[in-house]
């Protein structure tokens, strides 16, 4: 039986007093151990989502629940210890004047003693393959290397929860491949809930689960088998298809016998072999 | 205008304790009107590259030649203003550096510092605005009032406003709903048509690379590792992957398929449309076995 842990229970937000809302009635169930992909065009709401999880921002309507926690100015600093943030410019995000320095700041913040820190530090820039750079100045990094120690930071506090706002965004395809399959490896051994604000659709495609968010709007959720049926609705909605969906799609337009609209290259391959013996 | 990098070197922080070799023996030639990709690892060097397109650094070692500037290590470089303004380059995430009151200031900043009349500035700003899709009513509004894909259009308007020769892009569209990206993409192409705009792409995108680029130059730790056309680049994809590079997703796939089939395909398809086609004619023929 999935276990609820996050509930967000009719939430609307508006960044300005005036102006139109960010986010209207959206009601969504976050499960434990859950890979959650939220996708949606520019300006969807997804990104203020994140920022609602651990009160950046507090919705003018509905509530939020945290691991049984109502989330609240009382309890924001509680919510913060299960839910770590990575952000999308990784710029914005660093504040120690040495990798090791960064790392460590969120857990001397914590309290954790001087022996496991030191630990904890290397452990989780090692999961990044960002040991080599514990004393280089952060401001020196590439842009990929730099979002890596900011995963790094989050996950040496090893919260329950970890929500990824486009942080792969900026990584080159084998950087992303590695943070992701470091959060996969990590939500596997702590039994992580990983929220994951993506264009990426390779990405979502590999999700338990997908949110579409349109127009500060919940549009859809679904797994991605289902979610990437919608087809032509995705797109118009500012959003794609994966390849492997789109092609099946031309393929079938063509008369090869595909059987479905494969999410995987490895799927449509057997797929078309198949087709291709009967022959 | 022609650039030329001709065995570049760039060192940081020479002659102190963090010295270090970012990229050597760099050579790379961008005459008038091409669309060159540089594609290459996080920490691969294309970044500094870039930043000798407009002189933004000046190389340790070799040559920048831009236009009729040569601009070498020994040599004092003065009023560097002209190559900015016929090399303009857009910075990853651009809307960072909107400051101005309205959408219209920000965009004339760039010409009026290059001295251009309040008025001729105004008029390309208009101009300007339509060239990245966005309507005139936006140029009275604040730019912080726009979402993160306008923002990102009005900071690419404030390059384009300079009416440069060249333009450099830098990841231009991080962060984009594929929509956006798309959109984008196909407008810094029809300007590169259009206006014969050398386009200095640098992208981890390589559908982006294969789809507009008439050239790709690959960086590895700092060189050039190589360079050709997007055919000849992916033509080869075991060695781009080798190296830690993505192919573009039809590559993959014929790769994919090919090995599955045990059968080389007669060429590498680079569109979606090529590779339906081959695997469509493949099957019809039937005449694999």
């Amino acid at each position: 039986m999935k276990k609820s842990l996050v509930q967000l229970d009719d939430i609307s937000f508006k960044y300005d007093t005036e102006g139109d809302y960010a986010l209207r009635h959206v009601s969504i169930d976050i499960y434990e151990g859950e890979w959650l992909a939220i996708v949606g065009h520019n300006g969807s709401g997804k990104s203020t989502m994140a920022k609602l999880l651990n009160g950046l921002n507090f919705p003018q309507e509905g509530s939020i629940t945290v691991d049984s926690l109502a989330l609240s100015e009382d309890t924001v600093w509680d919510i913060r210890d299960k839910i770590g943030m990575v952000f999308q410019n990784p710029d914005n995000q660093f504040v120690g004047t040495t990798v090791q320095d960064d790392v460590a700041f969120g857990l001397e913040n914590h309290g954790i003693p001087r022996d496991d820190m030191i630990k904890r530090v290397q452990q989780a820039l090692e999961s990044v393959k960002m040991e080599q750079f514990l004393d280089q100045e952060p401001h020196h990094l590439s842009g990929g290397q730099k979002q890596r120690v900011a995963i790094a930071g989050v996950l040496a506090l090893r919260p329950d929860i970890i929500v990824l706002d486009e942080a792969t965004s900026m990584l080159d395809p084998r950087g992303r491949e590695e943070v992701l399959e470091t959060v996969r490896i990590l939500k596997k051994d702590h039994k992580m809930t990983v929220i994951s604000i993506t264009h990426d659709l390779e990405e979502a495609a590999k999700a338990d689960r997908i949110i579409v968010m349109n127009k500060g709007e919940l549009y859809k959720q679904g797994t991605p088998e289902e979610i990437f049926q919608l087809d032509e609705e995705l797109v118009s909605l500012g959003l794609d298809i994966p390849f492997p969906v789109k092609m099946s799609k031309m393929l079938k337009a063509l008369d090869i016998p595909v059987t479905k609209y494969h999410l995987s290259e490895e799927e449509l391959v057997a797929d078309i072999w198949t087709s291709h013996s009967k022959m | 205008m022609d650039i030329s990098l001709k065995n570049v070197e760039y060192r940081y922080q020479v002659d102190t304790p963090f010295e270090r070799l970012a990229i050597k023996d760099v050579s790379i030639e961008i005459p008038e009107g091409t669309f060159l990709a540089i594609i290459g690892h996080t920490g691969s060097g294309k970044s500094t590259v870039l930043q000798h397109l407009n002189a933004l650094l000046k190389p340790t070692g070799g040559e920048v030649v831009i236009g009729d500037r040569v601009i070498t290590a020994d040599k004092k470089q003065k009023n560097l203003k002209e190559v900015r303004q016929k090399v303009g380059i857009v910075f990853q995430f651009p809307e960072h550096q909107l400051f101005e009151e309205t959408v219209e200031k920000d965009i004339c900043f760039g010409p009026m510092n290059f001295g251009v009349s309040e008025q001729v500035a105004k008029k390309r700003a208009r101009e300007a605005i339509s060239l990245v899709g966005l309507g005139e009513e936006i140029l009275s509004k604040s730019p912080f009032d726009l979402s993160g894909g306008q923002m990102r259009r009005v900071a690419i308007a404030g390059v384009l406003a300079m009416n440069p020769d060249v333009i450099v892009l830098d990841e231009p569209t991080a962060g984009l709903d594929p929509r956006g990206r798309k959109e984008i993409m196909d407008m810094f192409y029809s300007l590169h048509k259009h206006k014969n705009l050398s386009t200095i792409l640098v992208t981890h995108s390589m559908e982006d690379a294969s789809r507009y680029a008439d050239k790709i130059v690959i960086m590895q730790k700092g060189q050039v590792y190589k360079t050709g056309t997007p055919i000849e680049i992916f033509s080869n994809p075991e060695e781009l992957i080798e190296m830690g590079l993505d192919v573009p997703e039809v590559v993959k796939f014929q790769q994919r398929l090919e090995k599955a089939f045990q059968r080389k395909f007669s060429k590498t398809c680079l569109t979606i449309e090529e590779m339906t086609e081959e695997v469509s004619s493949f099957l019809k023929r039937g005449d694999s076995r």
